[in-house]
């Protein structure tokens, strides 16, 4: 019986020579049935079912090691301690490595019975074609036919027609529903809360700045202060982190030094690319190496991008000092921190 | 009990049951229905074990665990986050870990049967493609299944994000940062998925419900529907010896793949809470709660959404531009969407891409070998090369911290090899597997090497090959190949359009796909072959053009 | 408060506050170093001792003055910290040029010759120096307000757990397992090679010892959920899931497939 003959003709393509025509060998049907240990030797499958029973036997003993595992261990962190995994949870791991005897049990032994002990005797069964036979599509096409006969959906395309209409309009509240998910953007991606005279403060222990306190290379991570009296203090939060770095002024190009302050500079900390903190400072290259895609800026040009997917500069925050010598921002910023968005601009 | 009245017990259980819902009809359908037996074929009930063990463990994970973004302050066991200020969702989630006995056990049971999952689906996804088992009449089984895949990665990162820990905060805040690269509407859909601005309070319990209740439910529906068309269609099976187009041999699914089946549902089940036992997956106490100023070196997503990520990685600054007043991103839209939307789009489509060549509107039940269908295949490894590159780009970080090497040249290498790799790896591959081919032809015409090397009377040397015999024959010589279409005109004498004589880009398509082939042995070779001794080269002189 | 407060803006506040300012360091220097007095003469041995081996081992880099280089710094006022850190870890003296400094070990000197080349290099000029035992007693410190502070200051560059990160051009921030309490310390207050620096105004003295405290507590703290894979994050996570998870299943799939013998 070859293939080809197996492979219903009616759908092969118009005949000019897609399936290559050749002769072929014959499928020369299931081999020989070749029968296991177990089906000779009485005593290997005796030996197979104490095998399977061991394994479903070893499955209780590991529900029963969950169990004493999950009400005698103690529930704490310092407890336990297994050889090369560190110090663990011991309960974690036992009722865990319980849990796995279990099942694993029933598996290995469910497989095992039917691999060694039922029949492996490969069996054959037909396929047929899945397309109805054509009695079948001629009946079911008279049936559906009819049933629009009946409706009237041909003689009556009013009906037909207005009732297309209506179900296109009906989706409409639901989507109106969704309108309330959220307000409208406004020039909210544009705003951060700094503004003239804010102090910095530092990030996360709070405390203002004064210029002495920072030596060439120093960093210090700065929030404005009055954060967490805001309405939404975290939406905040997610534009307002600036990082404050001091360096030779000498280093700092003409467009840099325009917000500094004695060589101390602010800029976003909220990367333009896609909002991740560019908090990774190299105090030797003054780069500025935002840690979730590789975007690296050069601090001495004004934040130029000078490696990775980012395309704007971080934004500088102008600063100076107040009267007492703390360090507060000249300005808000002068552009929208953080990731590009359409309005933009 | 003896044994006839368990017999009696059961037979007025199942006539109790038969008399109400007709269960006797089922069982005859079902419980004889023969299954193919082979190990590729469990692959996909991997991740079906896997999502139940999701189902099951999610639910327990339910019960503990807060959906709200709703300031706390940590007052649990773990000192390093005592009295810091955290979201309710974190809180409760290191509360399961750590209050809950066997929470930590039921969390990571729960993330490594997620990320399991992803993968026994993605490497079905390349069974099925390399054996051609997409063909009809399975193409809309293959379009689910793709589908299945797409809403995994989807499902799992927003499982990844509802611990609201600094990792997956970050992850949110690339997310929230595709969407508002989207051009015209990007702001406005982002502030209504958070709600607001970015991260606001309601993202948290939004995509709880979604991942909860929306996509698994879907879930359920869809894998209900393939499997339901896997009963209905009957599985593949691969060729051999009394394996035909029109039958189906193996097991009966009583009692022989009810107990491997099911007994493979707890090996599974067993397998990843051995892993969960040991190894710790996602330890959200170290990372922190999610706080918009921080961040970690080495800040990753799970693996299924590397590629997206180191396709971010790989792109440059250019992309993005302000035109008419407007900021355009494509340094975010081409790698974050647009790639992804190239990849995926010709996969879902990839059985009727094939159909078109082929011309081949047959039903195939068995299999192909992936060495007798050269420029799948190779299509295939060429697409997978471009994938695995995207995903080494995802952890360049991780590279260079482990290799000691530079990021900066890791990205740059990525960048070139990215263009070049892939069309190396399809040039090779399709070689490879005519390769593989060429050998086959020559073991069914020489036999088998035996590796007996016989002295004959005159001092030669030749190695005793010994003939194969007709089921190993069978296996060799099964398949059969296409070719190109002919350039036919596209009208026949009468001037009359020929039907499916294909446009120029169709014989395009044809002359890619099937140019170069190998023809499987026909009977009357293998007996030219056994009259002569320079069999070689009759194996030259039949096998591929070029 | 309030009347202090309102006082603040008074013209003489910042007069006062310089005084006050002035006052303290005094006191402070005299007990600084009256306390060491005794040990005047063996310091200036000391510094001679580690002129010596400056000289021999640093100088052909760092000039005979420890001016600097065209390649390395000077060394002028970066404090005995700095030397403590650089050559107590191995990072110096420079094995090979390179992105940056390794660190080294064994490491080739004897706490005795470095405490007497750090002790040189801070007679060249005011530095950051040596901690005390109490700065570093991480016993002393906040696990908590240290776990806030590195993940804002540090982790971006060491990660979450201290397991070291890249930066860029083949530099890296360091491992932080196994580093003592004084080396974490001197790298803050001194911002050895690519990382700045942390003065004691930016980061306290005692946020320093939190930040100590923290990091103790990582390394000795369990991993309660097994084998930590290094701490890389969900990359090695994903590694596992595919060569463990996944490979352990395909083998019992093939075991499930093969016919019984």
């Amino acid at each position: 019986m070859s293939e080809n003959q197996n492979l219903p003709d009616v759908a092969r393509e118009d005949g000019h020579g897609t399936v290559a025509v050749s002769q072929r060998f014959d499928n020369p049907g299931l081999p020989p049935h070749r029968q296991r240990v177990t089906d000779i030797d009485a005593a290997a499958a005796k030996r197979a079912e104490r095998q399977v029973a061991t394994l479903f036997g070893l499955s209780g003993v590991g529900t029963i090691l969950a169990l004493v595992a999950y009400f005698a261990l103690p529930y704490d962190l310092e407890a336990g301690y297994i050889e090369h995994l560190g110090q663990v949870k011991l309960s974690n791991a036992l009722i865990g490595v319980g849990l796995f005897i279990a099942l694993f049990g029933i598996g290995a032994g469910a497989v095992h019975w039917a691999k060694t002990l039922m029949p492996d005797e490969e069996r054959v069964e037909e396929r047929h074609e899945l397309r109805g036979s054509d009695e079948d599509r001629a009946a079911a096409l008279g049936i559906l036919s009819e049933g629009a006969e009946e409706a009237g959906l041909g003689r009556r395309p009013l009906i037909r027609n207005s009732l297309i209409g209506a179900m296109a309009l009906a989706p409409l509240p639901a989507v109106v529903l969704l309108r309330d998910l959220g307000p409208m953007p406004e020039a909210k991606l544009s705003e951060t809360i700094w503004k003239k005279g804010t102090p910095l403060v530092r990030d996360p222990e709070g405390g203002k700045l004064k210029a002495s306190d920072l030596v060439n290379g120093s960093v210090v991570h700065v929030l404005p202060e009055g954060l967490e009296e805001t309405e939404h203090p975290l939406n905040e939060k997610a534009k307002a982190p600036v990082l404050l770095i001091r360096l030779d002024p000498e280093l700092l190009d003409e467009a840099s030094s325009a917000g500094a302050y004695e060589g101390i500079v602010a800029y976003s900390k909220i990367c333009t690319h896609m909002g991740c903190p560019v908090a990774l400072y190299e105090q030797q290259t003054h780069h500025l190496l935002c840690p979730c895609h590789q975007s690296t800026f050069d601090l001495r040009q004004n934040c130029k991008v000078i490696f990775g997917p980012a395309r704007r500069p971080l934004p500088q925050l102008p600063i100076t000092v107040d009267e007492e010598g703390y360090l507060v921002a000249a300005d808000g910023f002068h552009e929208a921190v953080g990731p590009s968005f359409w309005e933009r601009g | 009990m003896t044994t006839t009245t368990t017999a009696k017990k059961a037979g007025s259980l199942a006539n109790w049951t038969d008399e109400r819902l007709g269960a006797s009809k089922g069982v005859k359908f079902l419980a004889r229905k023969i299954f193919p037996d082979h190990w590729s074929f469990m692959l996909g009930e991997v991740a079906l074990y896997s999502f139940i063990i999701l189902l099951l463990t999610g639910v327990f994970l339910s019960l503990f665990y807060i959906p709200s973004a709703g300031h706390t302050v940590y007052d649990g066991v773990y000192a390093p986050l005592v009295n810091q200020q955290v979201s309710e969702a974190y809180a409760s989630t290191v509360g399961i870990s750590f209050d809950v006995r066997g929470g930590l056990l039921m969390r990571q049971i729960h993330h490594w049967a997620a990320l399991v999952f992803v993968a026994a689906m993605t490497v079905h996804m390349f069974r099925v493609f390399f054996t051609g088992a997409f063909r009809k009449p399975r193409e809309l089984n293959w379009v689910i299944g793709c589908v299945l895949v797409l809403l995994g990665i989807v499902e799992g990162f927003l499982g990844y994000s509802l611990p609201d820990d600094l990792l997956s905060g970050t992850g949110i805040r690339i997310a929230s940062s595709i969407i508002l690269a989207i051009p015209v509407v990007g702001s406005y859909l982002s502030f209504f998925l958070f709600g607001g601005e970015f991260p606001g309070e309601s993202f948290i319990p939004r995509i709880y419900t979604i991942h909860v209740l929306l996509l698994p439910a879907i879930f359920l529906a869809l894998i209900g529907a393939h499997l339901v068309m896997l009963v209905i269609q009957k599985h593949t099976q691969y060729p051999g010896p009394g394996r035909t187009n029109t039958n189906v041999v193996g097991y009966p699914l009583f009692p022989v793949y009810t107990a491997k089946a099911g007994g493979f549902f707890f090996i599974v089940f067993g397998v990843i809470t051995l892993l969960s036992a040991l190894v710790t997956i996602n330890p959200i106490w170290a990372y922190g709660g999610y706080d918009p100023s921080p961040v970690t070196a080495g800040s990753q997503p799970d693996w299924y959404m590397g590629f997206m990520d180191g396709a971010v990685r790989l792109m440059t600054g250019w992309g993005e531009f302000t035109a008419f007043g407007f900021t355009w991103s494509f340094n975010i839209l081409i790698p974050a969407l647009l790639i992804p939307g190239l990849m995926t789009i010709p996969l879902i489509l990839y059985p009727w891409i094939e159909q078109w060549a082929t011309g081949d509107r047959r039903e195939h039940h068995l299999l192909d070998r992936p060495r007798n269908v050269p420029t799948r295949t190779a299509l295939g490894a060429m697409g997978i090369t471009f994938y695995i590159l995207l995903w080494i780009s995802g952890g360049n970080d991780i590279m260079a911290t482990v290799l000691r090497l530079s990021i900066n040249d890791i990205t740059l290498t990525l960048r070139v090899l990215i263009f070049i790799l892939p069309p190396v790896v399809y040039i090779v591959t399709k070689r490879i597997c005519l390769g593989m081919q060429r050998k086959d032809r020559d073991k069914v015409l020489h036999g088998r090497e035996t590796a007996v090397i016989v002295r004959t009377e005159s001092g030669e040397y030749f190695e005793v090959h010994e003939p194969l015999d007709e089921y190993k024959r069978w296996n060799l010589v099964q398949h059969e190949t296409h070719e190109p279409l002919a350039e036919l005109p596209s009208e026949d004498a009468n001037g009359v359009r020929r039907p499916g004589a294909g446009s120029g880009w169709k014989r395009r398509l044809s002359k890619f796909y099937f140019e170069q082939r190998v023809e499987p042995v026909t009977p009357a070779e293998l007996a030219a072959a056994h009259h002569d001794h320079h069999g070689h080269e009759a194996i030259e002189a039949t096998s591929a053009h070029h | 408060m309030t009347a202090l407060a309102a006082r603040r803006r008074h013209p003489l506040a910042t007069a006062i506050l310089v005084m006050i300012g002035l006052i303290v360091t005094g006191v402070l220097y005299a007990a600084a170093t009256s306390g060491k007095a005794a040990a005047a003469v063996s310091a200036a041995d000391e510094i001679e001792a580690g002129k010596k081996l400056f000289l021999a081992n640093c100088s052909t880099c760092h000039g005979l003055n420890a001016e600097g280089r065209r390649n390395a710094p000077s060394l002028v006022g970066v404090g005995a910290a700095a030397v403590d850190f650089q050559v107590g870890t191995g990072r110096m003296p420079m094995a090979a040029t390179g992105p940056q400094a390794p660190k080294v070990s064994p490491v080739r000197y004897t706490q005795d010759e470095i405490k007497a080349m750090a002790a040189y290099v801070a007679s060249l000029g005011p530095g950051p120096a040596i901690p005390s035992a109490e700065d570093v007693d991480p016993a002393k410190g906040d696990v908590a307000m240290g776990s806030l502070i590195f993940r804002t200051n540090c982790a971006m560059c060491h990660n979450f757990a201290g397991k070291g990160g890249a930066l860029t051009r083949g530099k890296y921030a360091a491992g932080l397992e196994g580093v003592t309490p004084e080396h974490i310390y001197e790298a803050m207050v001194t911002g050895p090679q690519s990382m700045p620096v942390f003065t004691d105004q930016t980061i306290s003295p005692e946020n320093k010892r939190d930040i100590i405290a923290f990091l103790q507590s990582v390394e000795e703290a369990p991993a309660p959920g097994g084998l930590s894979l290094g701490s890389f994050g969900p990359v090695t996570e994903g590694l596992v899931a595919w060569l463990a998870g996944l490979g352990l299943l395909v083998g019992c799939a093939v075991w499930l497939g093969a016919k019984s013998s």
